[in-house]
């Protein structure tokens, strides 16, 4: 487009009903509102609902809508489909077979309340509430409401994602973000304006390095990745650091296709060109920075070519990209879920924020600017943690994570410190998991044969989910239909805009999240919710804990409100950032710290380092000779939002099957074909997915997909989730510095060809479910 | 189906930056709620390979299909095509072919389509 001011003045607003949120058009109620791919994204793009009798039945993107502008993903474009498809959790359902027989009763939803609430009552008398584990999914627009229920509700402070080693998603960059800044950054796409990249103080990126992600395809964290291809129209130039070439390399000045696991020496290698060749902002490092001497003595350490043989790289090119890098006023970095899922995690973030920091992009237009959430509507995992009793807050499960627990930094416990008490009842038994919007075992379970035998040692499990999943199939007592997007009143405040959204449907007895909080809430524990529905509860995060003036009912009739603080520049000259009001950033100098005091406090290293993927060719040479590939997996794909979306015809149509890709040598070397169902294994164990074959990907690497299961499939073999379950090889309890950062991205494997009747007799999800599962830990 | 000014309308899409996201796919499908293996407008795919040491082949390309009757009754409202305006590399266009042969500007790759009108 490039031109977003002709966009703007072509716009025919009067026929997308400016000003008005719902109206009448023809059959059709028409309902302005915000949604994200049903049911779970972690974006809010503006959308027309169109309903009739209360049901769904078209929908398009909303063109008045600044933060996506009537643009939506395949997914939410599907929305139809997705919310009327006939194997929807239809009812509340008990379990009456044994479990994995898949055998259920419909009860009421007086009865599910009933039950549950003296099971939660019975555990919490008899054991304390700590023996119940709550966990959630991503997305879904529920990291703070579902934490609320279970923080107020259920008291526990054990609130978890589960079987996710090493915090490694998100929240290690807000934490290492705000080390360093005081507070978190994002790349400036312009996001922070209402009239967006028609904004005169904007300027668009002179260099944009997509670093460890594919947005296009993640849409990650509050950020449209195509909010950056506007940016490259208007001239940005890429750097795509990946082992993957994705859309970013292909059209970039600089691909550094990198060894994964070595992105912190890369990011030390360009601190390096950067101070060596003395391109860093002089000015902004005197006047605004803390430590940058004891940063310039680290990276000595770290020469270019030193780095080029650990990441596999080509040394000019990472003096090209750093030089661009640091050249190009404003420049930015749009970073990625690889940061967590590696085990130099807390170093790689460190160098990251240190270097956009010596560059002096740091809140300046078209930088990387400071953001808060909408209204300071902040709290999320946290919600309601003040309703947990001290005694029992002690209790929580953290040992990794100790000096950042200590800070109260995570509200999350331990993922492996929960493992470890599930399977051996240290330092307490786990009873009870209530998982709400988490399919377990077909997604965040690394190695997911581990996590379902421990999910089996627990007394009762609710799951809590639009549809049966292989985990609520494997475990679940008592299954509770979830509502989507346009079946729930929420808003949505991921920086900016605070977003509203409405219920306009609903279908058979499924209810939105907020209502389940709201109803379980009232009963476990009164006091804490005084609400008498969901918009109740809505009003009470703006109002009362956030600076929202307005009520829902208010955000609604404008759909979204923007909030100026996050489009504010330059708020650390301007006394934006510290409680005091002076000028400087929220740490405890008061500089942007490039060796953080709060790194230190937490018992990290203040100076970025390079460690080796605990599995590597390097580390491990003695296994690389049987294992001889790199693994790496998480790459998302436009279809699917993590296990999201299997049975939906579109979606499959698109993308049938599991894909592994790999370079032309490897299926060259292997045998392998375009199209042929490949074997990937490990010590560990093993799955299979299609081998797709291209250039663009480390010839090293192998890449495999996460998430699958297949809803087609019978349920009693649950739905064959073992089968193409790439977690069938990743591990559990390894983990990087403080805890954070797990090595999902980096791990060692072999492929070979999928022989029918040959090497397939025994499938993955056979052979885990009904031979007790692989070699590993027998 | 004559357009009243009688003048021709197209779709220019300037396919350096189609990102393959399959919005345009999806949105059609939807709004003429076509069968599975039907489109209104469908990717095609160029690549990756290799131009030189430095350069990438990798191009998406979405055909306009016989299907496809330029959101007749949407435009009559005043709104966009589905695929314009669902295209989240904001890389379509729609207008005459005359204003649209304007935004061509060898700069980038574009392809101005004319569906059966």
């Amino acid at each position: 487009m490039a031109d977003y001011k002709e966009f703007l003045s072509k716009l025919n607003r009067k026929a997308y009903h400016d000003g008005e949120w719902q109206w009448q058009e023809g059959e059709y109620t028409v309902t302005r509102s915000t949604q994200y791919t049903a049911p779970g994204c972690h974006n809010s793009c503006g959308i027309l609902l169109y309903t009739k009798d209360g049901k769904l039945e078209k929908v398009e993107g909303d063109p008045l809508n600044p933060f996506n502008n009537g643009k939506l993903c395949m997914r939410c474009e599907n929305l139809v489909e997705a919310v009327n498809h006939p194997d929807r959790l239809k009812y509340p359902m008990k379990r009456v077979g044994e479990r994995g027989e898949n055998k259920w009763e419909r009860i009421s939803w007086d009865e599910a309340y009933e039950t549950i609430v003296n099971k939660v009552n019975y555990y919490k008398q008899t054991y304390g509430p700590e023996c119940i584990v709550g966990v959630h999914g991503t997305g879904r627009n529920i990291n703070w409401q579902i934490p609320m229920l279970f923080n107020a509700g259920v008291q526990t402070p054990n609130i978890s994602t589960l079987f996710f080693t090493g915090f490694a998603c998100y929240l290690p960059r807000i934490v290492g973000s705000t080390a360093v800044n005081g507070d978190y950054m994002i790349a400036d796409a312009s996001v922070g304006h209402e009239d967006r990249y028609a904004n005169p103080e904007w300027k668009v990126p002179g260099c944009i390095i997509v670093w460890g992600n594919e947005p296009l395809k993640s849409n990650a964290d509050g950020f449209l990745g195509h909010w950056l291809v506007q940016c490259v129209q208007m001239g940005s130039k890429i750097v795509s650091i990946d082992p993957r070439l994705t859309w970013w390399g292909a059209r970039a000045d600089i691909w550094l296709p990198l060894r994964p696991g070595t992105d912190a020496a890369l990011a030390i290698g360009l601190l390096n060109v950067v101070i060596e060749e003395d391109l860093y902002d002089h000015e902004f490092v005197e006047k605004w920075t803390y430590g940058f001497d004891e940063l310039a003595q680290r990276v000595k350490e770290y020469p270019v070519d030193k780095v080029a043989e650990i990441c596999g790289l080509k040394p000019e090119k990472i003096r090209e990209a750093a030089r661009l890098f640091a050249t190009s006023k404003p420049a930015c970095v749009q970073w990625g879920l690889a940061f967590e899922q590696q085990i130099s995690c807390t170093a790689l973030i460190l160098a990251v924020c240190d270097l956009c920091g010596i560059t002096g992009n740091v809140d300046v237009p078209g930088g990387m600017i400071l953001v808060r959430h909408a209204f300071n509507a902040h709290r999320h995992y946290n919600c309601g943690e003040e309703f947990t009793l001290p005694d029992v807050a002690k209790k929580k499960l953290n040992g990794a994570a100790k000096g950042i627990a200590e800070n109260s930094i995570v509200p999350h416990a331990d993922s492996d410190v929960i493992l470890r008490a599930m399977e051996d009842g240290v330092p307490y038994q786990i009873r009870m998991l209530w998982i709400q919007s988490s399919n377990s075992i077909a997604c965040p379970a690394m190695d997911a044969p581990r996590a379902l035998e421990a999910m089996k040692k627990m007394e009762f499990i609710i799951v809590a989910d639009p549809f049966m999943t292989p985990t609520a199939v494997a475990v679940a007592d008592i299954v509770l239909p979830v509502g989507m997007g346009p079946e729930r009143n929420s808003l949505r405040n991921w920086w900016t805009p605070l977003r509203a959204q409405s219920k306009v449907s609903s279908y058979y007895e499924a209810k939105g999240d907020e209502e389940i909080v709201v109803e379980f809430g009232k009963r476990l524990n009164p006091k804490a919710f005084p609400f008498e529905n969901d918009v109740d509860l809505l009003n009470w995060y703006i109002g009362m804990d956030g600076d929202y003036e307005g009520t829902f009912e208010d955000l609604r009739a404008k759909t979204w409100e923007y909030w100026d603080w996050d489009g504010t520049y330059y708020k650390y000259e301007k006394g934006l950032l510290r409680e005091d009001g002076e000028p400087g950033f929220n740490t405890p100098t008061g500089k942007l710290e490039l060796t953080p005091m709060m790194y230190f406090d937490w018992g990290l290293d203040t100076v970025p380092f390079h460690i080796e993927p605990p599995e590597s060719p390097v580390s491990r040479p003695d296994m690389y000779k049987e294992y001889p590939l790199i693994l790496t997996t998480g790459a998302r794909s436009h279809e699917f939002f993590h296990s999201e979306h299997r049975q939906m015809p579109t979606m499959r149509e698109f993308h049938p099957d599991p894909l592994v890709t790999m370079h032309p040598d490897v299926a060259k070397e292997y045998g392998i074909k375009e199209g042929d169902w490949v074997w990937i294994e490990n010590e560990r164990g093993r799955c299979k997915q299609k081998a797709t074959i291209t250039e663009g990907i480390n010839p090293k690497v192998v890449s495999a997909e996460h998430g699958w299961w297949f809803p087609e499939q019978d349920p009693v073999n649950l739905y064959g989730v073992f089968d193409s379950n790439v977690n069938n090889l990743t591990q559990q309890e390894v983990k990087g510095q403080g805890g954070i950062g797990s090595p999902i991205k980096s791990s060692l494997c072999k492929i070979y060809k999928v022989e029918e009747g040959v090497n397939d007799l025994v499938s993955p999800t056979e052979q885990v479910i009904k031979l007790g599962g692989f070699k590993h830990g027998k | 189906m004559a357009n009243k000014d009688d003048k021709t309308y197209g779709i220019l899409i300037d396919y350096t930056f189609c990102t393959g996201c399959h919005s345009c796919e999806v949105a059609c499908k939807k709004h003429l709620d076509l069968e599975k293996g039907q489109f209104g407008i469908q990717l095609t795919e160029i690549g990756p390979w290799k131009v030189n040491e430095d350069k990438w082949e990798w191009t998406y390309m979405p055909v306009i299909t016989q299907l496809c009757d330029l959101c007749q009754d949407r435009v009559e409202m005043g709104k966009m095509p589905v695929c314009v305006q669902t295209c989240q590399a904001w890389c379509m266009y729609h207008g005459t072919v005359d204003e649209l042969k304007e935004k061509m500007n060898g700069k980038t790759r574009m392809v101005l389509v004319t569906p059966q009108q």
